[in-house]
């Protein structure tokens, strides 16, 4: 047994509190969480006050509340191109709330997958994603609270036969679900299929999508799908 | 206790021989037993012993045509033959039969009431007779009778583990670390599993009740039948799949899910704390409630006697 892909940590990311959550890669950038850029740095951990004050600058309702939102960016493999890419966060006060950075992943592009959590007003972080953009960043997803659910699956059948990469790199590529980690359970000998637990960060809303994929895909390859109950049964 | 019925009972394997010998303890009179091929039949109550015995030794309950119970002088017909597909027979006609004569009929038989519902509720329309069929789903269990008290048009969905044999042979093979194969031959010698366990193990006979739960939330609405189901079973459930639930805190079990949507039957990861997570032959339903939140329900759901107990429930329900 073993997991594929991802780090084996990789599902300590969607908890909330904790230093792994800052976990960040050393060939990415000369990013250091504690200090060295002080205009970075001011936008990590606890900022409420600053947020609060700026909410009610734009009025009441939750539209105008920070909210957490997940972004996804792509950056080049070279040094200093975290660093650019988070300073348009603090300039427009958005408060960083994580960086994840998956590790050895790289895109069709050849580009470092980024994903970063971000607390500001809606507006703010519209402003956000532009000054990303002005800055050449690479912004493949941006939205409030994007991956708010989860949702895991078994695949049964012949995992390893049925291209087990393709079956991850089609889900990742389903907009309202990102493969967060995968165990793949072979065993060697027995005579029986082998299985594949994937766990599959979805948009709010975007489960039923996430698994209608799954089901094309496992019916594709010829695997079965063990799915999770739905409407509450516990 | 209400009083006393007197009862024919057709089909002589663990659940009609059950009814027959616990009649007595409910205050009730046994006329007319039946198996495929014979019968006793005696207006004074037949001698309950002596033909369960009989049953055992020769094969066969009396002397009688077995045709000649459905005719007896009964109140109940107690229609406990094997459960068929498609037109339900011969349990279709026994209830017919019965119906015509404007006798009550309690069924613990599925397929009249998962193949042909529109039909017995018709039948039923036209008789001075009642059905009903609590022990068709989920064995000792009190899941139709709870619907109705509910109401079914406050009942949104039931789901639930309904089938013994998958749930004995799904959680052996995730505390024990064994296939499938293996614990299929256990479940063979401990009796749990049939010599054939098709019914069970692919799903049909936990989508069967989940039909008529269906039927009895459409409330005359629209009808299901089996054909209406998605189906699946649980042979292609290896040992990895369960060691990857667990390693997730989670569990697979056979889920049977019934709406007035249609109905849905196959293994699901479930939490290994929950309430479906039931262990060994262990059943569970799970209703949710318009007005009275979720209401589990669990225990027995097959064996002679807890079947049994539903059916004498029945009878004792009968206006």
């Amino acid at each position: 047994m073993y997991a594929y892909g991802c780090t084996p940590t990789t599902a300590s990311r969607r908890r909330e509190t904790g230093p792994q959550r800052r976990r960040i890669a050393p060939d990415i950038g000369p990013w250091d969480p504690v200090g060295r850029d002080p205009t970075v740095t001011s936008t990590l951990g606890s900022d409420a006050d600053r947020e609060d004050s700026r909410a009610a600058d734009e009025g009441p309702g939750s539209d105008s509340s920070p909210q957490p939102h997940t972004s996804r960016l792509e950056l080049a493999d070279e040094p200093g191109e975290l660093l650019a890419a988070l300073k348009p966060i603090s300039e427009n006060g958005g408060n960083l709330l994580s960086i994840f950075h998956e590790r050895g992943n790289v895109t069709p592009r050849g580009r470092i997958p980024v994903e970063v959590d971000v607390e500001a007003t809606p507006g703010r972080f519209e402003t956000i994603v532009a000054a990303l953009r002005d800055a050449g960043v690479n912004v493949v997803q941006a939205g409030a609270e994007q991956y708010a659910e989860e949702l895991v699956v078994v695949l049964v059948g012949d995992i390893v036969g049925a291209d087990l990469s393709d079956t991850l790199r089609r889900m990742e590529a389903c907009p309202s679900a990102s493969v967060a980690d995968v165990s793949v359970n072979a065993p060697a000998g027995r005579g029986e299929s082998s299985s594949a637990r994937l766990r599959l960060a979805t948009r709010a809303g975007g489960g039923s999508e996430a698994l209608e994929t799954v089901r094309d895909l496992a019916a594709e390859k010829g695997l079965h799908v063990v799915e999770p109950l739905a409407g509450g049964g516990v | 206790m209400t009083e006393g019925r007197r009862l024919a009972v057709v089909g002589a394997g663990a659940v009609g021989g059950s009814v027959v010998d616990l009649a007595a303890a409910y205050g009730h009179t046994v006329v007319a037993f039946a198996d495929s091929t014979s019968a006793v039949v005696d207006t004074e109550g037949i001698d309950a012993d002596a033909a369960v015995e009989r049953k055992a030794a020769e094969g066969h309950v009396g002397n009688a045509d077995s045709e000649d119970a459905l005719h007896a002088d009964y109140d109940v017909l107690v229609e406990a033959t094997p459960t068929t597909l498609g037109d339900a027979e011969p349990g279709f006609s026994h209830l017919r039969t019965a119906l015509e004569r404007d006798r009550h009929v309690v069924l613990a038989n599925k397929g009249p009431v998962a193949e042909r519902y529109g039909d017995v509720r018709e039948l039923e329309r036209d008789s001075d007779g009642a059905v009903r069929f609590e022990a068709t789903v989920g064995g000792a269990i009190p899941i139709i009778s709870t619907v109705e008290d509910l109401d079914p048009s406050h009942v949104t969905a039931a789901r639930g583990v309904l089938n013994g044999t998958a749930n004995f042979i799904l959680s052996r093979m995730a505390a024990e670390g064994i296939d499938y194969e293996h614990v299929l031959a256990e479940a063979q010698d401990l009796g749990v599993a049939e010599a054939d366990p098709t019914f069970d193990v692919e799903g049909t006979d936990a989508a069967l009740k989940c039909v008529i739960l269906a039927n009895v939330l459409a409330a005359g609405d629209q009808e299901f039948t089996l054909d209406d189901a998605d189906v699946g079973g649980i042979t292609n459930v290896p040992g990895s799949a369960l060691e990857l639930a667990a390693e997730d805190g989670r569990t697979i079990r056979l889920v049977g899910e019934a709406t007035r949507d249609g109905i849905r039957v196959g293994p699901r990861l479930v939490p290994q704390n929950a309430a479906l997570a039931v262990t060994g032959t262990r059943n569970i339903v799970q209703l949710e409630t318009a007005h009275a939140g979720q209401l589990n329900l669990s225990g027995r759901g097959a064996g002679g006697e807890a079947t049994a107990s539903a059916v004498l429930g029945d009878v004792g329900r009968l206006g």
